[in-house]
C-alpha cells in the first residue's frame, strides 16, 4: 500500500509519520511536498501531519487551505480514499471543511503536551476497526489549538452518524466539546484527530496503541 | 486605493479564556463595572482602485479565508482613502 504524506512549510511531524508508515509497519511511504500535491493521486491513503504549517497565521491551518495543494487533497478525498489529519493536519482538515468543527486554542491558553487516555468511540470506522468499541486507549499529544469547537446542531448531527471516533477520557480535553479527540467526516474517509497515533506505534517511545490506526487503514485497502 | 477594516469577532457560544483573564485583570485594577470582555482581531485591507464589487468580494474573502464561521462572526467597512 502507498501512503502519501503531504508537506507544507512548516509541518513538524512529517517524519514521524513516514517513520511509523515506512520503518514499522513496513509500507511505503513518500513524504509530498505541497507544490507536488498533485500526485497524490498515484498513492491509497494520504496523511496529512502535524506541525505549524504556515507558522499558524491567521488561524493554524488557515493558510494551508488556501494552497493550491487543498485543491487535490479535496479531489483526494472526493475520490472516497482514506484521508487523516493529526494535529495540525486535523486544523487543515477542519479549516477546509473536510470534517466537522474548529479548533480554538487550548482553555488554558497555553500549549500543552502530554499523554492522554482516549475512549475509541466507533471502532466500525477504517481507522479503528482494529480496536473495540469503548476501549481505552494512550496516545500522546503536543498542541496549543486543541480545544474543538462544533455548534449542538452539527454534534447532534454526527452523534447520529457515528462522526465522533475518539473522546478524551481524562480531564485533559483542553476545553473540547463532548470531550472530542478524533472526528470523521459523514461519508467516513476523512478522519481528524489531534492527539499523535504515529508517536505511539513501537515499544521504544513509550506507548503503541497508535499502531492499530495504521492496520485499521491496512486492512480496509487491502 | 480602498481601505476595508473587517472587524473579527468569536462567535457569542463560543467561550473566550483571553476575555475572561483580561476582563479578571481589569476588575483587578479597580475597573469593577466590566461585566465581560470578548477579544477579537480587525484586518485591514488595502485595495486597489480599480476593484468594482468590493462589498461582493470582501464578503468572499472572508467566507473563504479571513474568519472561521464555525466559530467566528465578522463585518467590515469600506472607506474611500
Amino acid at each position: 500500500m502507498k501512503f502519501a504524506i503531504l508537506v507544507f512549510p512548516g509541518s513538524g511531524c512529517d517524519v514521524d509519520m513516514h517513520r511509523a508508515v515506512h520503518g514499522v509497519l513496513g509500507e511505503e511511504a513518500t513524504l509530498i511536498w505541497h507544490t507536488d500535491a498533485k500526485r497524490l493521486v498515484d498513492y491509497d491513503a494520504v496523511f496529512v501531519p502535524g506541525g505549524a504549517s504556515y507558522g499558524d497565521y491567521l488561524r493554524p491551518g488557515a493558510l494551508a487551505k488556501g494552497s493550491d495543494a487543498m485543491r487535490y487533497l479535496r479531489e483526494f478525498a472526493q475520490s472516497g480514499k482514506p484521508v487523516v489529519g493529526v494535529g495540525n493536519g486535523f486544523q487543515i482538515l477542519a479549516e477546509a471543511n473536510l470534517v466537522p468543527g474548529a479548533l480554538l486554542q487550548n482553555k488554558g491558553l497555553k500549549f500543552q503536551t502530554g499523554t492522554s487516555k482516549l475512549i475509541v468511540e466507533n471502532a466500525t470506522s477504517q481507522f479503528t476497526s482494529e480496536y473495540t468499541k469503548g476501549e481505552e486507549i494512550t496516545l500522546p499529544f503536543a498542541h496549543q489549538y486543541g480545544n474543538y469547537y462544533v455548534d449542538e446542531e452539527t454534534l447532534q448531527e454526527m452523534e447520529v452518524n457515528h462522526q465522533i471516533i475518539f473522546t478524551y477520557q481524562d480531564e485533559q480535553d483542553h476545553g473540547s466539546v463532548a470531550k472530542i479527540a478524533g472526528v470523521i467526516n459523514k461519508e467516513g474517509n476523512v478522519l481528524g484527530m489531534m492527539p499523535l497515533p504515529e508517536r505511539a506505534v513501537e515499544e521504544i517511545l513509550g506507548h503503541v496503541d497508535g499502531y492499530r490506526l495504521f492496520k485499521s487503514i491496512l486492512k480496509k485497502v487491502e | 486605493m480602498t481601505k476595508v477594516n473587517v472587524y473579527v469577532t468569536l462567535r457569542e457560544s463560543v467561550v473566550d479564556p483571553q476575555g475572561t483573564a483580561a476582563q479578571k485583570a481589569l476588575q483587578n485594577m479597580g475597573y469593577e463595572e466590566v461585566k465581560s470582555v470578548r477579544i477579537g482581531k480587525l484586518v485591514e485591507l488595502e485595495l486597489d482602485g480599480t476593484t468594482t464589487d468590493i462589498e461582493t468580494r470582501v464578503d468572499e474573502m472572508c467566507k473563504e479565508l479571513l474568519v472561521n464561521r464555525v466559530i467566528e462572526d465578522y463585518r467590515f467597512e469600506i472607506e474611500e482613502a
